[in-house]
């Protein structure tokens, strides 16, 4: 029994969630980057059917909210991992070594470009183009947490430290 | 009131009303090169090739610039001709330029103007990866590889047909224009009216040939193959061949046809005749008992597939007619089966059509009895075109030749059905002969022309007010149609044509983008109309035989079985659900709410969330799989809910729990 209702409680309140964003928004087809921002963060991502939702509740075509979808970085298509890593490659912490830390995480989760998520769902990995925290650099972002002067070795070893509170987490 | 002017390359040129630099700079009879612009739609200024030279503003897109007096405009500057050139180069870099291999080479805009640009080298890589073609459709084809991103289907689908079914989509170097979630285009809500195709400047969407199939129909010796010409095509295939706009060759398509090989060539027209004589009367008795009022025609197929995925509370207002071209096709593989006593098996009917939606009406499957279809393939003007020139014929030196009987033979009603508001004029041709007992002698209902897109006309029919409405583009019908649902207008009958213009305007004719070539082929219809010796209809004389020898009553038994047919509520969204509960349960009951426009407009979503909280507290939820879906085709009864086998109309809360409830205990039962 616990195990479903878990499982109801993701699939059914997050739908709930949906159309009370909606609701709050009144169904105004101006407001669609907000509610997508925020149905976004239920999910972590925007499935395709639930954009197909909000393009029905808003009466613009599904094309033009997958359009939208598509255009910002920011919207995932695809679900992302628990923690979304982020690394900064903006000017200054390319210049301080940002790539050898993206290889790094490449290799250690083995994931590429084109595949950038864990198959366990667990990680996510992005470069984005500055944080604004030059001063900083070489800037890693994992969810919401800021980690400044990276290299390798520390990137490694915050990640073991991610995926040992996963295991004590699964334990417990 | 004193004139206006302003100064273009040193000449003083006068406006007045122009939208745009570029509508004043085309008057002074300069030329300024465009992909993106078109009258009929929004400005975008994408594309970066109006550029002119404004005193005081430098280089701007002359397409959005509003012209003030005194401007002086310079448009072929050394500056702008190097930026334009440029500007092609990286147009075409991004495009596969695979010209000799393309069906749209012979019209497409960019070659025609990189060349006027003379542009002989392309400096840049290409970086685009190949992208596969989108087939899926029976009426337009899509190949990305040859968009150059100007936007003009994404707005006329959008502006003109109220649609939006292709949009942009990705950022940057990874545009493309798309349908939603990168599926095919064939597989969801597109009406196939093909105005994308009639825009687009390149081969990125063009009308789908079926050519092959037609050249193999008219080489198998065991088919006798004829042909069935739609009045819009007789007045835009000479565009092709360098006549003067606005030439009506009948004529000269039936002596090409004939030297094709086609065994007998017959008129739309014909069939348009017929559909007059059915629909008036289907009118008149919808009239008279004030029931299904208005009727709204239903010869488009483009508007036809846009009412039953949008409208589908008007589907019973409807004409129950089949359009002029599957007519055809019904009487050819029966009536003329019966007459030249050959198996309908072995007739081809190719329908040479202003119009790629034709393409797909032609295979909806109401539309075939026994394995036979009552049109086997369509062709647009512009592949007949194609045909012409492959079969080598000498079109211009054509003898003219004459339609066969007796399908080939129409009156004036049949021909200006190619222009928006032929039908209603056709019509009315018929019912106020037929309702005022006087013979019409003045056959034009100037009343129902115009160009503008919305128009609105009332006729008297013995003494009674009939209001019509009639309109071309479905964005214009939307706004029409929900007039009348909020009972803001009112009307009897209603004449809805996709295309702006009515089907002379259709996306199968010769590519043109001049403004001024719909207006000249309406009029070519109109004309060929006061040509012809007979304007009504109810005067065909092949029409009256047909009914006495073969139809019998008109409206009759036969006359519904052959000529008329039914609509069906349309799915428009991809599948796609949304998983809310599952059950774990091997015997479970399955629930599907629709979340649909019009189910979510009265609510279901609410019934839903009510439902889930239900099945929670009642501790229901490893019995009962609960889904939010798309569409039950009932929408006419919405909302729907889907339980078990079962829908759940005009469905509400409680009469869904019990409808549960009571399967729930039928499961129980079973164990």
């Amino acid at each position: 029994m616990e195990n479903k209702n878990e499982k109801f409680e993701g699939a059914v309140r997050k739908f709930q969630k949906v159309c009370d964003i909606i609701k709050s928004y009144n169904n105004d087809k101006n407001k669609l980057i907000p509610i997508l921002q925020q149905v976004q963060h239920e999910y972590r991502y925007l499935p395709e059917e639930i954009l197909a939702f909000i393009a029905t509740s808003l009466e613009i075509p599904t094309a033009k909210v997958y359009g939208v979808a598509t255009f910002y970085a920011h919207f995932a298509l695809k679900p992302k991992g628990k923690y979304i890593i982020k690394v900064c490659d903006g000017t200054a912490c390319h210049v301080k070594n940002s790539i050898p830390i993206v290889n790094a995480i490449q290799k250690k989760l083995k994931i590429d470009e084109s595949n950038n998520t864990t198959e366990d769902m667990m990680f996510t990995l992005e470069t984005v183009s500055c944080l604004g925290a030059c001063g900083l650099a070489p800037v890693v972002v994992v969810n919401e947490d800021v980690y400044s002067c990276m290299n390798p070795q520390k990137i490694d070893k915050l990640i073991d430290e991610i995926m040992n509170k996963e295991v004590e987490y699964a334990d417990a | 009131m004193k004139k206006k002017t302003l100064s273009v390359n040193g000449r003083e040129v006068e406006f007045n009303g122009e939208r745009n630099l570029l509508e004043v700079v085309r008057k002074a009879n300069i030329e300024i090169p465009t992909f993106c612009y078109h009258s009929e739609l929004s400005v975008y200024g994408a594309c970066r090739l109006c550029l002119v030279d404004v005193e005081g503003k430098g280089i701007v897109s002359s397409c959005s610039i509003i012209p003030e007096e005194g401007m002086k405009i310079n448009t072929h500057t050394k500056e702008i001709r190097d930026i334009r050139k440029i500007t092609m180069e990286l147009l075409l870099a991004n495009h596969d330029q695979d010209c000799f291999t393309c069906a749209k080479s012979a019209s497409c805009k960019l070659r025609e103007i990189a060349d006027k640009l003379g542009v002989d080298k392309v400096r840049f890589k290409k970086t685009n990866k190949e992208m596969p073609l989108d087939l899926s459709s029976h009426a337009i084809s899509r190949d990305p590889n040859k968009c150059i991103l100007c936007g003009d289907c994404v707005r006329a689908c959008e502006e003109i047909q109220g649609i939006g079914v292709i949009d942009f989509t990705h950022r940057g170097s990874e545009v493309v224009v798309s349908p939603a979630f990168g599926k095919e285009i064939g597989k969801g809500e597109c009406v196939d009216c093909g105005q994308c195709a009639r825009v687009c400047p390149t081969g990125a969407i063009i009308p789908k040939s079926e050519i092959e199939d037609v050249w193999n129909e008219i080489y198998n010796d065991k088919k006798f193959v004829i042909a069935q010409i739609a009045p819009a095509v007789r007045v835009a295939i000479g565009e092709s061949f360098g006549y003067q706009e606005g030439i009506s060759l009948t004529g000269q398509i039936v002596a090409a046809l004939k030297l094709m090989g086609f065994d007998k060539v017959f008129d739309t027209s014909f069939a348009a005749d017929l559909t007059v004589i059915e629909e008036s009367n289907e009118f008149l008795k919808r009239y008279s008992e004030g029931k299904n009022l208005p009727i709204i025609t239903s010869c488009c197929p483009g508007w036809v597939k846009y009412a039953e995925q949008y409208y589908p509370e008007f589907l019973d207002n409807l004409s129950s007619c089949k359009s002029p071209q599957q007519m055809f096709g019904s009487i050819a593989k029966s009536y003329l089966a019966e007459k030249y006593e050959i198996d309908p098996k072995n007739i081809s009917v190719v329908s040479i059509m202003p119009c790629t939606a034709k393409k797909f009406e032609a295979r909806r499957p109401e539309f075939e009895k026994n394995g036979i279809k009552e049109v086997d393939y369509v062709i647009t003007t512009q592949e007949l075109v194609d045909m012409i020139k492959e079969s080598g014929i000498n079109f211009n030196k054509l003898e003219p030749d004459s339609l066969d009987l007796p399908l080939g033979f129409k009156t004036g009603a049949g021909i200006i059905f190619g222009n928006s508001g032929g039908v209603s004029e056709a019509v009315l041709r018929y019912t106020c002969e037929k309702v005022n007992g006087v013979k019409l002698t003045n056959c034009n209902f100037n009343e129902v022309r115009g160009v503008d897109s919305t128009r609105e006309a009332t006729v008297l029919l013995n003494g009674n007010e009939v209001k019509i409405a009639i309109v071309s583009g479905l964005k214009n019908a939307k706004t029409l149609l929900d007039k009348i649902k909020s009972g803001e207008a009112k009307y009897d009958m209603i004449e809805v044509m996709a295309c702006p213009g009515g089907c002379i305007g259709g996306a199968g004719q010769p590519v043109s983008f001049e403004e001024s070539i719909k207006q000249k082929r309406t009029e070519a219809l109109y004309n060929t109309d006061k040509m012809l010796q007979l304007h009504k209809s109810q005067d065909n004389p092949y029409i009256k035989s047909l009914y006495e020898e073969f139809l019998g009553e008109i409206n009759g038994h036969k006359a519904h079985d052959l000529l008329h047919t039914h609509y069906a509520n349309r799915k428009r969204l991809f599948e796609s659900e949304i998983s809310l509960i599952k059950a774990n349960n091997s015997q479970k009951l399955e629930v599907k709410v629709c979340v649909g426009t019009n189910c979510y407009l009265k609510n279901s979503q609410t019934v839903l969330q009510r439902l889930l909280d239900h099945l929670e507290e009642r501790n229901l939820v490893h019995l009962v799989d609960v889904k939010a879906t798309f569409c039950m085709e009932k929408c006419e009864k919405s909302p729907n809910i889907l339980v078990g086998e079962e829908i759940v109309t005009s469905a509400n809360f409680e009469k869904v729990i019990s409808n549960i409830e009571d399967k729930l205990v039928l499961i129980a039962n079973s164990n």
